[in-house]
C-alpha cells in the first residue's frame, strides 16, 4: 500500500508533515555496545529510521587472496531486513544495496587508519531494521560509531546528514516522503576534525546558489549529529564512572 | 601551546587534545601541529607527552609479553594460536619438544592438541610476520586447570595495580594463583570453585570500573564482603 501523497509537505507557517521546522533534524536515539557477540556495535533510531551496525576485527582476512600486503581491508555491507519498507524487500542484495555498501565503506575508509594493521580485514555490517529515508546517512553515522566502539583508532568520527529541496524550500534531513516528491536530495558525510566532506551524493536538481546553501545546511546538521554522537560513546562510561564515584 | 583536557576526562576519536608543542602519545596522532585522540578513552599528560588510555581495544603483539592462546590448527611442524591479535601466533613443534622436530618419532598432538589453552612469550614480530611464540621458560606451556576471564586488554595495567598492589591484593584474599597475560585472557586457579569464582568476579569488576579511581579499595571491599557473605553461606547450610 503506497502511501498517498498529501497536498502540501510544508504548510504556510514552514512546519513541514512531520511537524518539524525547515532546518530541524529528526528527534535521534544512539547507543552504543548493543551487541554481545561483535567486536563494536551501535544502534540509531533517527525519526522512523531503525538501523543497526557490527564491526568485527581485525582479523585475519578471508580469503586470504584479498588481504593487502600495506593496510587493512575494511569491508562494508549495507542490507535492508525484509520488513524494513512497506511493500516486502527480497533478502538477496540489490543493486541499490550494493552500491550504497560501497559508499558507505568509502565514506568511512579515511576516517580509519588501517595501514596500522596490514593484512587484516575490518567488517562492518549495517541492517536497515526500519526505513523511512536517510537510511545511507544514519547508516554512515551509526558505522563509524560502532568502528569507533570496536576499538579500532580513527582519525575522527564522521556523521552524515542529508539536506534537500523540497516545494522549493531547502530543507534538512529528509524523510522518505519528502525525499520521493520533493526536488533533491543531497546526503553528505562530514569528519569534524579536519571539516572534510567523505561522501557527497545528489539526485533531483539545484542552482548552484542552492546547492551551496544545501550543502552548508547539511554540515550545519552533520555538526549536530556529531555533538550527540560524542556524547554517546562517552555516556557509557560515565554512567559507570558516577555509579561508583558519587 | 594549550591542552585542551583535564587529566583523566574522557574522550573521543578526534577530539582536539592539545596544540604545538606538545608530542603525540598513545592512541593519538599530529596533523598540522595539532594532537587528536584515535580511541575513546582517558587523556593524560607525561610532560610533553599527550596520550589516551583506550578503554576499549584489541590486543596487538608485542615482544616479550606473556599471552595465554588458544591452539586452532596443529600444522605439519608447527601450531597455530589464537591470541585474540588481529594475526594468529605460530608456536613450533621444535620448540615445544627442545630438540629438531621429527614427525616419526615425535607426535604433536601428545604435547597440545587443538582446543588446548597454552601460556606463552612472544619471541618475534613484525608487520610483516606472524608472532611467533616460545614455552621453553618455566611457567609456559599447556594450561592444565583454573578458570578464563578475558577482559580488555588495556585494562591490564589496573587488574596489576600500582606495583602489583592489586595483584598481590587478590592473590592473598582469594587464595587463587592469577596468571596475567598481556593479551587480556587471564588464569585463575585456586583450591576451590567458590575462591576461583570470587577472584574472576573481582576481575570483572575491575574491567568495568577501570577508568574510576579508588579502584583497589572497592575491590579489596567487595572481596571481603563477598567472602562474609559465602562463609554465612556455608554456615547455614
Amino acid at each position: 500500500m503506497a502511501q498517498k501523497k498529501p497536498e502540501k509537505l510544508i504548510d504556510e507557517k514552514d512546519v513541514r508533515l512531520d511537524g518539524r521546522g525547515l532546518k530541524e533534524l529528526r528527534p535521534m536515539k544512539i547507543e552504543v555496545g548493543v551487541l554481545g557477540n561483535a567486536d563494536g556495535s551501535a544502534y540509531i533510531e533517527q525519526g522512523k529510521n531503525k538501523i543497526l551496525a557490527a564491526v568485527y576485527g581485525p582479523k585475519e582476512a578471508h580469503p586470504k587472496h584479498l588481504a593487502i600486503p600495506d593496510r587493512a581491508l575494511l569491508r562494508c555491507r549495507y542490507h535492508m531486513a525484509p520488513f524494513s519498507v512497506e511493500e516486502r524487500k527480497s533478502p538477496a542484495p540489490s543493486r541499490r544495496e550494493v552500491e550504497l555498501s560501497k559508499v558507505i565503506r568509502e565514506a568511512l575508509e579515511p576516517a580509519v587508519f588501517v595501514e596500522y594493521y596490514p593484512r587484516t580485514s575490518i567488517d562492518t555490517f549495517v541492517e536497515v531494521l526500519q526505513a523511512d529515508g536517510g537510511t545511507r546517512c544514519a547508516a554512515i553515522t551509526v558505522a563509524s560509531l560502532a568502528l569507533a566502539d570496536a576499538g579500532i583508532p580513527m582519525r575522527g568520527l564522521v556523521a552524515a546528514c542529508a539536506a534537500g529541496k523540497v516545494e522549493g524550500r531547502l530543507v534538512l534531513d529528509l524523510d522518505d516522503i519528502e525525499d520521493k516528491e520533493g526536488e533533491a536530495d543531497l546526503p553528505l558525510a562530514w569528519m569534524s576534525h579536519s571539516n572534510a566532506i567523505t561522501l557527497l551524493q545528489m539526485d533531483g536538481s539545484l542552482t548552484l546558489d542552492e546547492f551551496g546553501q544545501a550543502v552548508n545546511m547539511a554540515v550545519e546538521g552533520c555538526k549536530q549529529i556529531h555533538g550527540l554522537q560524542k556524547e554517546t560513546l562517552k555516556a557509557k562510561y560515565v554512567a559507570v564512572k558516577e555509579e561508583v564515584e558519587e | 601551546m594549550p591542552a585542551f583536557y583535564e587529566r583523566r576526562e574522557i574522550v573521543t576519536p578526534g577530539d582536539l587534545l592539545a596544540e604545538d608543542n606538545y608530542v603525540a602519545g598513545d592512541n593519538t596522532y599530529k596533523e598540522d601541529g595539532k594532537i587528536y585522540a584515535t580511541r575513546v578513552g582517558l587523556v593524560g599528560y607525561d610532560d610533553r607527552k599527550v596520550f589516551v588510555v583506550a578503554l576499549k581495544a584489541f590486543y596487538v603483539p608485542f615482544i616479550g609479553d606473556m599471552v595465554i592462546g588458544k591452539v586452532v590448527e596443529v600444522g605439519l611442524g608447527s601450531w597455530i594460536i589464537d591470541i585474540n591479535a588481529p594475526y594468529p601466533a605460530v608456536l613450533r613443534a621444535s620448540d615445544a619438544f627442545n630438540r629438531p622436530f621429527k614427525p616419526q618419532r615425535d607426535d604433536m598432538l601428545q604435547i597440545l592438541d587443538v582446543g588446548d589453552l597454552v601460556m606463552a612469550k612472544i619471541i618475534a614480530y613484525d608487520r610483516t610476520r606472524a608472532p611467533l611464540l616460545t614455552v621453553r621458560e618455566p611457567e609456559l606451556g599447556k594450561v592444565e586447570r583454573g578458570q578464563i576471564v578475558e577482559i580488555t586488554p588495556t585494562k591490564i595495567p589496573r587488574v596489576i595495580g600500582r606495583k602489583g598492589s592489586m595483584i598481590t591484593m587478590l592473590k592473598q584474599r582469594t587464595n587463587c594463583q592469577i596468571t596475567v597475560g598481556q593479551n587480556g585472557v587471564i588464569l585463575v586457579s585456586g583450591r576451590s570453585p567458590e575462591d576461583e569464582q570470587l577472584a574472576v568476579m573481582a576481575i570483572r569488576k575491575i574491567d568495568e570500573e577501570a577508568h574510576t579511581s579508588g579502584l583497589t579499595d572497592r575491590v579489596t571491599q567487595m572481596v571481603r564482603s563477598e567472602k562474609r557473605g559465602v562463609e554465612h553461606g556455608s554456615k547455614e547450610t
